[in-house]
């Protein structure tokens, strides 16, 4: 067999794995936050279908499959049916250039456990995570509803405010690292040091822009459902609900995976050293093992925050967003290049506030990209 | 004037830079809603653990038998003439011979229906009974489609005859006490 067929295999099969295993995620999502919420207020949360309610989510499914379904006269029809997709399309798209695993051998065949490790994976992210927002918008406006249409623009607004001081955020990660790639970027954090060591503020920035941009409580307000009923997907009924409500569970899941990835050292398992098993296929499981653990502990962080903190405001949401977050995340950048710059141009030995800890190293590394590219 | 020392005066003052923060508020939030996560669930999961009534618990009626399986009640009317709600309705009729085994006394009700959408529960029928024929259980009327459904006729309120359903009965008159 050609390499090319078994790497096309080899890549089909990594995407079917990760599809289901974000599905499969993003379903027992559902179940974690109604026993997290039921657990947080005292309650016992869903216990009835198998045992803990653990095959709650496929009861949920099948009743959201049996359901009828809607579709307004009013409504045009077209986008009305492309809303829905387009926001579960896109949220399962962002998985493809997140690296789960080293490269490791499996089958007798060494592979990265990455499905594409393009040059621009973190714009990539970028660009798939705003389209996410026109899942909403379409089925807003398609609805044919003031509730829908109001909570559209609410969430396309909230989505730009947000998304600034987010990729300021991430453009001091991206100074200190030196490269888009995002095996780049763990590999970088293996050799250093998690950057959330380096860059507290940018992942706290991070962190509530994400919130924000999964439009997770205290910032959901496209479906507040005391001011707008239920929101973007007000007039929507049977699976295509569902869609919008998995999108969202995926949604978290991805971002949960964005954070480790960016900030806690990808599938880097602390305090052990994978480069000197030599990619056997255990550490490539144990590796993405622990990736999900840092994803789920994130999931967990949202969820908690969820039933803890009561929605923002809409005129908050802005206030924080650009006067708030913007600043701050600009400030944070521009102390991030100042000191990359002077320890890169000093080659200051041992640097004041551990910004970068081997200078060189980050040369070498945008040297070895330059060569890719 | 001041009735309780809960009351306390609004404080104005500006708010300090750590408020203005939020996030000492947002933390310490979590922290008490994380603390909930461990505390005992006051939940009682209902059909398999029930909360058990009160020794007085006005539930249900039923007419009682005798030891020997016989109705008691005579259908004098009296718990009819008692209820405020005007729920009880009976139809007399006389006791055959033959029917010994049946009925305590010459006369019987034929027909003994209670409204449960009318009654109210005050058991004021049990005390007005001079035969302890009618007494209020320990169970309520279950859900039902119809308002039919909720006229309980003869056969609903009788209590199950102690000499072939011992068990039946017993659990009827609350000696069997109900699994918690």
């Amino acid at each position: 067999m050609a390499e090319w067929v078994i790497t096309l295999i080899e890549k089909f099969a990594l995407v079917a794995i990760i599809v289901t295993v974000s599905l499969v995620v993003a379903m027992y999502s559902t179940y974690a936050e109604r026993k997290i919420a039921a657990f947080l207020q005292d309650r016992r949360g869903p216990n009835r279908a198998g045992p803990f309610g653990l095959l709650q989510p496929l009861a949920d499914g099948v009743k959201l499959f049996m359901k009828e379904e809607i579709i307004p006269n009013t409504s045009s029809k077209f986008l009305f049916i492309a809303g829905p997709l387009l926001a579960m399309i896109t949220a399962t798209m962002t998985s493809a250039v997140i690296p789960w695993g080293p490269t490791s051998t499996m089958f007798g065949h060494t592979m990265p456990l990455q499905i594409a490790d393009i040059n621009i994976g973190v714009l990539y992210i970028f660009g798939v995570v705003s389209l996410g927002v026109y899942g909403i918008m379409i089925g807003g406006w398609a609805s044919n509803n003031k509730f829908s249409l109001l909570a559209a623009i609410r969430g396309a607004s909230q989505m730009i405010s947000y998304e600034l001081a987010m990729g300021l955020s991430l453009l001091a990660v991206l100074l200190i690292v030196g490269d888009l790639r995002m095996s780049v970027i763990v590999d970088y954090q293996i050799q250093h040091g998690w950057n959330v060591l380096y860059q507290p503020l940018g992942f706290f920035i991070f962190f509530i822009c994400a919130l924000a941009e999964c439009n997770r409580t205290p910032f959901d307000l496209p479906e507040a459902e005391n001011e707008l009923n239920m929101g973007y997907h007000q007039e929507y009924s049977s699976m295509k609900l569902g869609f919008y409500l998995f999108a969202e569970y995926i949604n978290m899941f991805i971002s949960g995976v964005v954070m480790a990835t960016l900030f806690f050292g990808g599938w880097d398992i602390p305090f052990f050293n994978e480069a000197a098993h030599g990619g056997a296929w255990w550490v490539g499981l144990l590796s993405f093992a622990c990736l999900m653990c840092k994803a789920f502990f994130s999931i967990f962080l949202f969820m908690w925050i969820r039933w803890t903190i009561p929605r923002f405001r809409f005129d908050q949401l802005m206030n924080l967003g650009w006067r708030g977050l913007l600043p701050l995340a600009l400030a944070n950048m521009v102390i991030t290049a100042g000191l990359v710059l002077w320890l890169n141009n000093d080659a200051a030995p041992a640097p004041q506030k551990g910004v970068i800890s081997q200078p060189s190293q980050t040369q070498q590394v945008s040297l070895t990209n330059a060569t890719h590219q | 004037m001041q009735l309780t020392n809960k009351n306390k005066p609004v404080d104005r003052r500006p708010m300090t830079v750590a408020e203005k923060l939020y996030i000492p508020a947002i933390i310490k939030g979590m922290g008490i809603t994380f603390s909930h996560m461990f505390k005992k669930k006051p939940t009682i999961s209902y059909p398999e653990e029930q909360r058990p009534f009160s020794a007085v618990f006005r539930g249900l009626q039923i007419l009682n038998r005798d030891e020997e399986g016989r109705e008691r009640c005579t259908a004098c009317g009296l718990c009819a003439l008692a209820c405020p709600a005007e729920a009880i309705t009976m139809e007399a009729a006389e006791r055959q011979a033959g029917e010994e085994h049946l009925y305590r006394e010459e006369k019987y009700a034929a027909r003994y229906e209670i409204n449960m959408l009318r009654c109210i529960f005050c058991g004021l029928c049990e005390e007005a009974c001079p035969k302890d024929a009618i007494y209020l259980s320990q169970t309520f009327a279950p859900a039902n489609y119809g308002r039919k459904g909720f006229i309980y006729k003869k056969d609903d309120l009788l209590i199950p005859d102690p000499t072939t359903d011992p068990e039946g009965y017993a659990k009827a008159k609350g000696t069997i006490p109900q699994s918690k």
